[in-house]
């Protein structure tokens, strides 16, 4: 069987640490009922299957012509002053990002969430390049204090106990310790409304673009998103192909549906819908729009079988509702995209020669796609995915070969009975082999159902 | 009537009494059980592994050895899924072996599906139970069969017995077949946390529809020094007869 080209992801190595590490486990174990506490909250009375049913319809629509989607949102947004990119690799996105903010001579850069801009590790090369990057969000604010990765797509500090953000904060911004979330929201808005007021250049991500007005859309929570859009002259969205909306009338019912699966919100806090670059007399707005849209081999996943990982809205609704995510948290997973979309996402981006052992972080339960709010079919993807990691060859030896053994066995109720004969006989020598597998089962019985039977 | 029984490779392995439970309650409502002698496994293992061609064989076997037109009962929500869900998509590619699964699949019946929806057994109840019962709702009973309420339903039908709820029922015990020997530090710790939600319900036993969960609960309650009983739906309601 092969072993990755490149380095793979040491799944179980990396969960076996999470989950010795209590602080970690509580922070999870708090924030993810709580967000399925929430969400379940937010949906009750609502027609919510209805709507799953309509963005699913929706979001098959737009994997089924993305091209076709980015073309028209090119023109419509373009003609609003707009500078529209299209980027193949994550490599020419950080060119391209780097080059512009070069040309514009940018130094201060604030960002909002984009998890885009994680996905091609953008603030390294900008810091590479002598620029200055700021997150303002407060979770991504909290994540790159600490020299960390974000490990949740929607919470990014979901990991950390106030406790430990009030040691970071007393650390490394100088500040007398509080575990009081307000006390410490109030450092870092204090801190970031300077950033704010002196940033040369922005980037953010988007939640969505839409085609016929040639329009991207924020959804936020604590405002950052507004400031970084409206106050520094140049502004670069980095958003990827997948995350069209045919039409503005389409936005109400992601309105509904996003904030709802994400945080269990009815309603966003705040909706930023930017249409083109600042109007010759207007107040507010970029001067200067670009907008980076990244395939970075979607494109090519649009055309497989595994196409409807797509239709994501990166709502994290799967990740809150997962048994191995809740345990664990994100970093286990070693890539950008965390949780059920990220095993499926991840593999499929990074390659299943670096992520296959990310294939593994399931139970198979179907609580994510029972979640999932614009009907991803998770789990069947999940199946898939195992199969296509045996197929490639990226499975175990040892496990084959049992696989094949199991295939003659299952053919032959005798072969079968010898089976579980010698399974009993050899017990004691599996469970010092495998003891964490094979001494977490009884001994099997010497009178079988089988034999029983009359 | 008659049906023909799937046992299981966990209950014909370590559980052989739950599936004389399961053939004392199907008799007592008059029903001739046959157990065709050479099954062997519902290939759920492999399938979920990604072994399609080594699921196939077991699909291919399973197929010819439950003949006829007797509705198939099985002890475990995920067994009768992987027939009722799996073997049909197994097949897609082969019409002729699609049409089969499909056939089998259609006669195909989870043991409490069994129970509530043919035998109305939750209408005339059981009359001697006794105790605290909690409920874990396994996964692809839950989720894949869509067998919700019939085990509830049939617990709230023991008299002498009392159904409590468990927090987060059906939420995945850690298990989940292959998962359990690949990452046994979160299936151990998952099913951790199925025993405090056990425990907080200050119940005597907890039952659930399948023994691959059971077995994981079992184990966990070993490691957390005991404190109630884990019985298959089966036993419970045969004890209670």
């Amino acid at each position: 069987m092969k072993t990755g080209a490149g380095q793979s992801i040491n799944f179980r190595d990396n969960a076996r640490r999470a989950i010795e590490n209590p602080t970690l486990r509580r922070a999870m174990r708090n924030a993810t009922e709580s967000f399925r506490q929430k969400r379940s909250d937010a949906i009750v009375g609502m027609p919510f299957q209805q709507w799953r049913e309509q963005a699913s319809e929706l979001r098959r629509t737009v994997i089924g012509d993305i091209n076709g989607y980015v073309d028209e949102f090119a023109v419509n947004a373009t003609k609003r002053g707009a500078i529209v990119h299209r980027v193949k690799t994550a490599g020419d996105a950080r060119d391209l990002i780097g080059a512009i903010l070069k040309d514009n001579g940018a130094k201060n850069i604030v960002k909002s969430k984009s998890m885009v801009t994680e996905e091609i590790h953008l603030n390294k090369h900008l810091e590479s390049l002598g620029l200055r990057v700021i997150e303002t969000d407060l979770g991504e604010y909290i994540i790159q204090i600490a020299g960390e990765t974000p490990s949740h797509i929607i919470v990014p500090a979901i990991h950390k106990s106030r406790e430990q953000i009030g040691r970071l904060f007393c650390e490394k911004l100088s500040c007398d310790f509080s575990d009081d979330p307000t006390v410490l929201t109030n450092t870092a808005r204090g801190i970031l409304r300077q950033e704010f007021l002196t940033a040369d250049a922005a980037i953010s991500g988007a939640n969505c673009y839409i085609a016929d007005t040639g329009s991207v859309v924020l959804f936020t929570n604590e405002g950052n998103g507004r400031m970084v859009t409206t106050l520094p002259p140049l502004h670069i969205v980095v958003t990827s192909i997948e995350k069209a909306l045919p039409s503005i009338e389409n936005l109400p019912l992601l309105m509904r549906l996003l904030p709802r699966s994400a945080t269990g919100q009815t309603l966003t806090s705040y909706l930023s819908i930017i249409t083109g670059a600042r109007m010759p007399g207007a107040a507010t707005g970029a001067k200067q729009l670009h907008i980076v849209l990244l395939d970075n081999g979607r494109s090519e996943i649009a055309r497989g079988p595994y196409r409807e990982i797509l239709k994501c809205i990166k709502c994290g609704a799967c990740m809150n509702v997962c048994p191995v995510y809740g345990m664990i948290g994100g970093h286990a997973y070693d890539s950008t995209y965390p949780g059920p979309m990220g095993v499926i996402l991840s593999t499929l981006l990074n390659g299943i020669e670096n992520a296959h052992p990310l294939l593994d972080a399931t139970t198979l339960c179907g609580a994510c796609a029972e979640a999932c709010p614009v009907k991803v079919p998770l789990l069947k993807l999940l199946y898939e995915l195992r199969e296509m990691r045996v197929e490639k060859g990226y499975n175990k030896t040892v496990e084959s070969l049992g696989m094949a053994g199991f295939g003659v066995a299952a053919k032959n109720a005798r072969i079968f009975q010898a089976g579980q004969t010698s399974a009993r006989a050899l017990w004691s020598l599996a469970g010092f082999l495998s003891p964490l597998t094979v001494n977490r089962l009884p001994k099997p019985t010497d009178r079988t159902f089988r034999r029983r039977f009359s | 009537m008659r049906v023909q029984l799937f046992a299981t490779c966990l209950v014909d392995t370590f559980f052989p009494e739950t599936g004389e439970a399961v053939v004392k309650l199907l008799r007592h409502y008059g029903v001739d059980v046959s157990y065709p002698k050479e099954q062997t496994c519902c290939g759920k293992p492999p399938n979920s592994a990604g072994y399609r061609k080594e699921a196939r064989k077991a699909a291919e076997h399973f197929i010819s050895v439950f003949d006829g037109t007797d509705p198939i009962v099985i002890p475990s929500g995920s067994c009768a899924s992987m027939v009722k869900n799996h073997y049909p998509d197994l097949f897609k590619d082969a019409p002729k072996m699609f049409r089969k699964a499909e056939a089998v699949a259609r006669r195909t019946f989870e043991f409490s599906q069994f129970l509530v929806h043919v035998l109305k057994a939750h209408e005339s109840g059981f009359p001697n139970g006794c105790g605290k019962i909690t409920y874990h709702a396994s996964c692809q009973l839950t989720r894949e069969l869509g067998v919700r309420t019939e085990p509830i339903d049939l617990l709230n039908s023991i008299k002498g017995a009392q159904f409590v709820p468990m927090k987060n029922a059906d939420r995945c015990c850690g298990f989940g077949g292959v998962f359990m020997g690949k990452m046994p530090e979160i299936s151990m710790a998952l099913a951790d946390d199925k025993v405090d939600s056990v425990l907080e319900t200050k119940v005597d036993t907890v039952t659930g529809c399948d023994h691959g969960c059971l077995m994981n609960i079992i184990d966990a309650t070993k490691r957390r020094g005991g404190g109630f009983e884990v019985k298959h739906l089966a036993v419970v309601l045969a004890e209670a007869l």
